[in-house]
């Protein structure tokens, strides 16, 4: 400290001292007993009490009996499930149901094998990590809060959408004009090829979306990224799929709203 | 008197049996803070020390140990939730009245049962949050994340599982809802892709495994509850040791390196 080449001139000392192996500050820690206790005993008082008054003052929902004969329109899931109720507006049920729900949770798992960036270990920080921070805001904060408010406010009877300022009205008439990718505005004109009953549009259009793009970008940024070289191939894929699944929810969405496509490729064993 | 308390006090603890229990006493030394938490079995779960910073509720927001006391909280109310409850169709419903009208503090049991609840599904996902926004999972707690994902699914299906037993319009329709999914499970549901190339048929696929029949019914009521009450919690116990372990292996609580 303070032993800039300025001062070593000035003091003109050749034979200093040798220098002194640096000493780490010692770790500034506390005891447990009371600090950490205390607080998690004040913590645990507050959360009871907040809980005790929640509790006598608003009483869990008791409906009439179960009864198979009578279906509630609309049927809801509990709401931390909504996101996936809503997402099957967008998808089939094996996709919405069964398949995004477990690449979600996978997903989450390989993030600690896939986020091989060291830094940013024990701290908030953005800039030292924003692509992994962007991408969880994203899907949890965005994607994932987005869904579960849509199912929970604004779905009626019909699973139709309702502002919360409109009446449910279950006789809502919506005309469902949805058409699927080959019989869409100027895809109409290949004529919806297929090969053993598969569409080659869709075929075609996800396997650049999954595949060609990714491969692409690959040759095109590993020679000049170091942090593609490091991530490698494999890890690479594993962000590449699990992103793109993860976008391909808003762009569906998209392309619903805006231009009414149900399916992107129709095969007969399964849609998307 | 004074003094008569005094040696009162002495007799108390100085006596083979208070000394038995308290291996310490309580003079606030640095040595007595330590024997406080490591000769403690309900405490003995923290360190003696910590880093400074691990205490701030800005680092931690104490999301973790909220899902843990809820954790806690859901373990005595559903115990004695447990006291009144059935899980057979025909009683089911009947004593959730019963609960709610004629036992002492019955529906004030079930409202925190159900409240703490979803409570502790929103602060799990709160602790993910925290934990992801800290980089928390990073090298060397990777496995403590995985373990911290399946107890977040586990949270999730305890709550669902749960959803059910009211067994009121509400809880079998949910239910309903949620457990179609499984009809549609590629290979193993009989609506799901590839479905004839396995030979699935609804009485006998995913979702009929899940439901014991072919739709929610008295079995699933059952099936549900023993997931929900002995199943499910047990998992969540002995994972939740290991999460807890893990902190502890992996260096404590995550901070600046």
């Amino acid at each position: 400290m303070g032993e800039g080449p300025g001062r070593a001139a000035v003091a003109e000392k050749p034979k200093a001292a040798p220098p002194k192996p640096k000493i780490k500050p010692l770790e500034d820690k506390i005891h447990c007993w009371p600090y950490l206790v205390r607080s998690e005993f004040i913590c645990s008082v507050i959360i009871m009490a907040v809980l005790m008054v929640w509790s006598i003052a608003l009483n869990a929902p008791m409906e009439e009996p179960a009864n198979p004969t009578n279906t509630p329109n609309p049927s809801k899931a509990p709401w931390y499930f909504l996101g996936l109720q809503e997402m099957l507006v967008y998808f089939d049920p094996w996709m919405a149901g069964v398949v995004l729900p477990t690449l979600i949770i996978v997903g989450l798992m390989v993030i600690p094998f896939v986020d091989i960036n060291p830094k940013g270990n024990g701290y908030y920080t953005f800039v030292e990590r924003k692509f992994a921070v962007t991408m969880f805001l994203f899907g949890f904060l965005i994607l994932w809060t987005s869904l579960i408010v849509t199912g929970v406010f604004l779905r009626g009877p019909g699973w139709n959408l309702f502002w919360p300022w409109e009446v449910w009205d279950p006789h809502k008439v919506v005309a469902l004009t949805n058409v699927d990718l080959p019989y869409w505005g100027p895809f109409k004109l290949l004529g919806n090829p297929k090969i053993f009953g598969v569409e080659l549009l869709g075929l075609t259009i996800l396997a650049l979306y999954l595949v060609v793009l990714p491969v692409a970008f690959w040759f095109w940024k590993s020679k000049t990224s170091p942090v593609l070289q490091e991530l490698g191939p494999i890890r690479y894929g594993i962000v590449v799929f699990l992103f793109l699944t993860m976008i391909g929810l808003p762009i569906k969405v998209f392309l619903r709203i805006a231009f009414n496509i149900k399916y992107l490729w129709v095969t007969p064993w399964f849609n998307i | 008197m004074f003094k008569h308390l005094k040696d009162l006090k002495k007799t108390i603890f100085e006596s083979q049996v208070w000394t038995a229990m308290f291996r310490h006493d309580y003079a606030d030394t640095p040595r007595n803070r330590t024997l406080q938490i490591m000769s403690n079995v309900w405490m003995h779960l923290h360190p003696p020390k910590i880093r400074r910073h691990a205490i701030r509720i800005r680092f931690t927001w104490c999301m973790g140990g909220i899902t843990f006391l809820l954790f806690l909280v859901l373990v005595v109310t559903g115990v004695v939730l447990m006291f009144y409850y059935r899980p057979v169709a025909e009683y089911a419903y009947a004593d959730m009245k019963y609960l709610q009208f004629d036992v002492p503090f019955g529906m004030l049991v079930r409202n925190m049962h159900r409240w703490a609840a979803h409570g502790m599904v929103l602060t799990v996902w709160l602790h993910m949050f925290r934990v992801f926004m800290t980089g928390s999972y990073k090298s060397p707690r990777e496995f403590n994340w995985v373990v911290g994902v399946i107890l977040l699914t586990l949270t999730l299906m305890l709550s669902f599982t749960g959803y059910l037993l009211p067994w009121d319009q509400l809880s079998i329709w949910a239910v309903t809802v949620g457990t179609n999914m499984a009809r549609a499970t590629p290979l193993l549901g009989h609506e799901g892709p590839f479905a004839q190339v396995v030979g699935v048929t609804p009485r006998y696929d995913a979702r009929a495994f899940l439901l014991g029949g072919t739709i929610v019914g008295p079995p699933t009521l059952l099936r549900f509850y023993v997931l929900h009450c002995i199943f499910l919690p047990i998992l969540a116990s002995i994972l939740m040791m290991v999460h807890f372990w893990r902190i502890r292996k992996d260096g404590g609580i995550s901070g600046p390196l």
